[in-house]
Parts: C-alpha cells; structure tokens; sequence
C-alpha cells in the first residue's frame, strides 16, 4: 500500500486530473497574465544574451568591442588552432567528472549518516550549512590562504605531521598539485547542497519499508542496496543534474585560488572564456568558446539523463 | 534507521564521533578565517605559520570598516538581495502556480525554457548581459550598466529557474479538491489562493525566497563585471579590494568575510526544516 502512495506522489504533474475551465471564476485570458513576466525575464537576460553570444562567436570584433561584421567561423577556427584548447577542454572533462562523482559518493555517505539518530546530529547539520551559506569566493579565498606556500596553515599541519621536510611549499604554484587542490575546493563546496538533497530524499521514504524488509530478513546493507538506492533515484538523479551543471559552469574556485595559473595550467572553459573577454580583449573568441562550453553542457546532460533512463525516474 | 535494541549506546556514541570529525572537518576553514582575522598583521608572516596568534588583535573588526566602505558594500549587497528576492517572488509564484495547475499549450516548453536558463554560464552570459544594459542605458540611465537595477534584474533572472521550480513542485502537492472544496464553500478565487494554497505552499515560498536571496547575496561574476564604481560593489567584489597586487591584507579580507558570512549562516540555519521539505517537493517531482 506504501508503495503504491510513493508511486502516485512520483508520478509528474502531467498527468494529473486537470480542473475542468468550467469552475474557472475570472475571465480566462490564458496563460500570459501568470507567466509572462517570468518568460519576459528569462527573454531578457539569458535568451537574448544568448542570442548575441551566438552572433558575437560568427563576427568579427574589434578590442573596442564594436562589430565590424560577420566571419563566418573565424573565431572558432582561431579557438581551436590556440594549443592550449586541448588541455584545457580536457583538464574540464577531467574536473566535472571527478568533482561531481566524488561528490556526489560522499553526500550519499553524508546523507546517511545525518539520516541516523545521534547526539548532536542537529550541530552537524549546522556546521554543514556553513560551507552552503558562505559565498564560495570567501571560501575559495580561505583555502588558497591555508594552502599559501610560505605561511599557510597547512604546511605547518603537514610539517608536524613529517608529511613534508621543509616549511615552504607552493601547493597551487606547483601545476602538479594546484588542480588536485582545486578540484579538493569545488568538491568541499558541493557537498552540502547534495548531501540536503539526498538527505531529503531519504527523509521521504517511509520507515515501514524497512519494516517489511526486517521481516523478510534483509539485513542492513541488503536493504540498503535493494530498497534505499532505488527509492533515492529521483533525489539522485535531480543531485547529479544540478551539480554537473554547477561544477561545469564554475568561476569562484579557480578565479580565487590561481586565477587558472600557472599559465594556462588550471584553466577550465568557463576561466579561459572570462580571460579571453575580459584580460586579451578578444570577445569574437571568447563567444566561441562560451558556445563550445554550452554545446557539451547540453551534451552532457542529454547523455547522463538517457544513460540513467529519466523516464523511469 | 532505528537504533538497534543491541548496544544501541556504541553505536550512537561512533555516529557522533563520526559526525563530530564531519563537523570539524566543515567548520575548519571558517575556524581558521576567524583566527586570521583576528591576527596581528605581522604575525601572519611567519615561516611556519603559528596556529594560533600571540595575542588576540578584536581592533581588526574595527579598523577594518575605516580600511575599505565596509558599509557601502553591505548596503548594496542587502539592496541587490532584497529587490531581487522580491522580484523573484512576484513573477516566479503567478507562475508556477499556473504552471502546476493548468496544462496550458506551451507548457511543456515553458519548462523547458526555465531549466534551459540554468545550463548557460553566467560567465558566457556576462557580456552579453552587459551589452544589453549599455545599450538600455542609452535610453534609461538609470536602468543602465553600473546600476543598482541592472544587478537586481540580472540576479533575478538567474534565480527565476531554481524558484519556481521548487514551487511549481509544491503547488502540485496541494489536492485540487482542497481548493474546490473552498471555493464550494464561496471562497472567491483570489480568497482561495489567500487562506487555502499559499498557506500550504509556505515552505515551499519559504525555501525559494531564502534560497534567492543567498544566492543573490553570494553572486560574484555578474556583480564583478556589471558594477564598476565602488560605491555600488556588493561584498563579494568589495572584498577582493583587499587583494593587492603585491599584498593581500588578509586579516581585513576575512574580517569582512565574516561580516558577509555570518548573517546569512544564521538565515539559513533559521529555515534548516523547512528546507529539507523543501528539497524534498522538488527531488520528488
């Protein structure tokens, strides 16, 4: 009986009995009155950004940022010619997909321990909101400073610890250890929202399931496996989406720690097309990349959501 | 998730050790933020570093408001925040309600247009965005780049998505029938959606109206390129004026951080139970 209540709340509002009009009391002007200021927005500030972004990335643009016409695709052809794209488009894959499967284990874990009953579980709640609430470039900023290469507070943790000889190591100048660091930092800031969502979504499944497994003689990790994980599916899935998304597009992290140095050695997409926009003043380029950047997002997440099935979700 | 009848007492005492080193390993950075930020200056250039400072320097939360327009920067990220937040509810609530409730034509891509919102980048977005309000400028200053409007427009746009999302998934959990059966009872419409559904959806309201106001609250990119004076700069971009070229005065960044931090910590710790319902309506979904 449970189940079938989980399975009507899951079912999407499609498909739900729609009032019939004739109980409508004010005059039906459709839907425009309710969502036109939502589409008016959305028009505004990123279809219509979107647009020029497109138009930008086929024209020619001067550093002063006047158009002097359309290339065709000069500026992707100048994109992908620049020997470094190939790092850096491969450096980004490497960052979403270990940022966001590393996260998104861990909430798992996270979630179920703050699903469990102990003392003091609501101050651990708190302190995991912390990291959430705190803008990420003020966090950002708080690693690269334990992580300074002369006076951080890591160094002289390692030191202590005989993890290092010396006192003085430049952790995000060293281009072997500054990604790891980095992709350290974005998952730190990811895991709190995760772990709420699938903390959430353990919250909603009823407690008499495992009830019924108990009876059937499922042990806790039998349970886990067989009636958590597919249960937690929807909450999952939303958890996956949402952080690649977020992972994908990140700025804050990188931009506070290394600003994508040394060199180019850090950059994701998302940092090589703020430099080119904003430091070598090449807008044309900077479009391209900000088109190639949303074509694999898109990708991406049309390959995750038929790979996982959504439908079934 | 019961406790076992079994020693039920080791178990709990293991989970709360475990979340105890969780809990520390969280908070550690921001432990860290208050001590440097209560570090005498030239204490923070040892080789090692101490962990902790000699003495105490509380001067540094008051000097620190004479070193940089600590007050302008709050004033106008509390501005950006507030009116955007208020933006957000007016035109993502009307909605999302309708959006739940009635299977209009174009319904479908109307959704898919308001997920499609959170795939862009705000950094591919940002010069678009600010070509946009140049040319706006032109014809309303006051609504051009480096105004107060064009960064709550901006930042209400991009929290439109998240929003009704939530709500749209709220508003589907509340039965039909509780509205018909009100305004059987002669509830006009706009009574209905008064003393019926909107007290329903209040977690759901709730959980959007903190979660834009934060988000408004952090934002960094757009704020970073749209205002350029100092005097309308939110605390995000305010503070990265202490990162000089050559040095960084960091005992007055995180000073300021934490003044930026603090009160949005507690905001959140305020709604901790209603968010996981929150979250819960939209992973549903």
């Amino acid at each position: 009986m449970t189940e079938a209540r989980i399975a009507q709340e899951q079912e999407p509002p499609e498909r739900r009995p729609q009032p019939a009009p004739r109980r409508r009391r004010l005059p039906d002007l459709g839907p425009l009155p309710w969502i036109g200021p939502a589409l008016l927005l959305i028009f505004a500030v990123v279809l219509w950004p979107a647009f020029e972004m497109l138009r930008t990335s086929l024209s020619e643009i001067s550093a002063s940022g006047l158009s002097k016409g359309f290339t065709g695709l000069t500026n992707f052809e100048r994109l992908f010619a620049d020997p470094d794209l190939v790092g850096i488009l491969t450096r980004t894959l490497t960052w979403v997909v270990i940022v966001v499967t590393i996260t998104i284990l861990t909430s798992l874990a996270l979630a179920s321990l703050l699903n469990a009953a102990f003392p003091g579980r609501r101050l651990v709640r708190w302190a995991l909101i912390v990291p959430w609430a705190a803008s990420v470039v003020m966090t950002a900023t708080i690693w690269r400073w334990m992580l300074d290469g002369f006076y951080g507070i890591i160094n002289r943790i390692l030191l202590d610890l005989g993890f290092l000889q010396g006192p003085i190591n430049d952790w995000l100048g060293n281009p072997s250890t500054s990604f790891i660091w980095l992709m350290f930092v974005a998952i730190f800031v990811s895991l709190p929202f995760t772990t709420y969502v699938l903390l959430a979504g353990l919250q909603s499944i009823p407690k008499d399931i495992y009830e019924a497994g108990k009876v059937d003689g499922a042990t806790g990790w039998q349970s886990y496996i067989a009636l958590t994980l597919p249960l937690l599916r929807p909450a999952l899935l939303v958890a996956a989406i949402i952080n690649m998304i977020n992972v994908f597009n990140s700025f804050p992290v990188i931009w506070a720690m290394t600003k994508g140095g040394p060199g180019s050695l850090t950059d994701t997409t998302t940092t090589h097309m703020y430099k080119l926009a904003f430091q070598l003043l090449d807008v044309g380029q900077s479009a391209a990349m900000a088109v190639v950047n949303f074509t694999v997002i898109l990708a991406f997440v049309l390959l995750y959501l038929r790979v996982v099935d959504w439908r079934r979700a | 998730m019961t406790a076992g009848t079994r020693a039920p007492s080791i178990k709990k005492a293991l989970l709360a050790g475990i979340g105890a080193l969780v809990a520390f390993f969280f908070m550690a950075p921001y432990i860290q933020m208050l001590i440097t930020a209560l570090s005498p200056a030239d204490e923070l250039v040892n080789v090692p570093a101490q962990y902790l400072p000699s003495r105490f320097e509380f001067s540094n939360f008051v000097t620190v408001w004479e070193e940089a327009p600590l007050w302008g920067y709050l004033r106008s990220s509390l501005i950006i925040s507030v009116f955007a937040t208020l933006v957000v509810l007016v035109v993502a609530l009307p909605a999302a309600y309708y959006t739940a409730r009635y299977r209009y034509r174009g319904r479908l891509l109307f959704l898919l247009l308001v997920l499609i919102t959170q795939m862009f980048a705000p950094t591919a977005l940002v010069i678009g965005i600010y070509r946009e309000f140049v040319i706006i400028g032109d014809v309303f200053p006051a609504a051009g780049v480096n105004t107060y409007i064009s960064l709550i427009i901006v930042n209400a746009a991009f929290n439109l998505a998240f929003s009704t999302w939530i709500m749209v998934a709220y508003f589907s959990t509340i039965p039909v029938e509780l509205e018909e059966a009100a305004s059987i009872d002669g509830a006009s419409r706009l009574g209905v959606l008064r003393r019926v559904t909107l007290p329903l959806a209040l977690p759901g309201i709730i959980t959007a109206t903190i979660f834009t106001f934060i988000a408004a609250w952090n934002e960094f990119v757009v704020a970073l390129t749209l205002a350029q004076s100092a005097d309308i700069h939110p605390l995000t971009v305010g503070v990265t004026t202490f990162v000089g070229q050559y040095r960084v005065e960091w005992q007055y960044l995180f000073t300021s951080s934490l003044i930026a931090i603090v009160p949005v910590v507690i905001l959140f710790i305020v709604i901790e139970k209603w968010l996981i319902g929150g979250l819960t309506a939209g992973s549903i979904k």
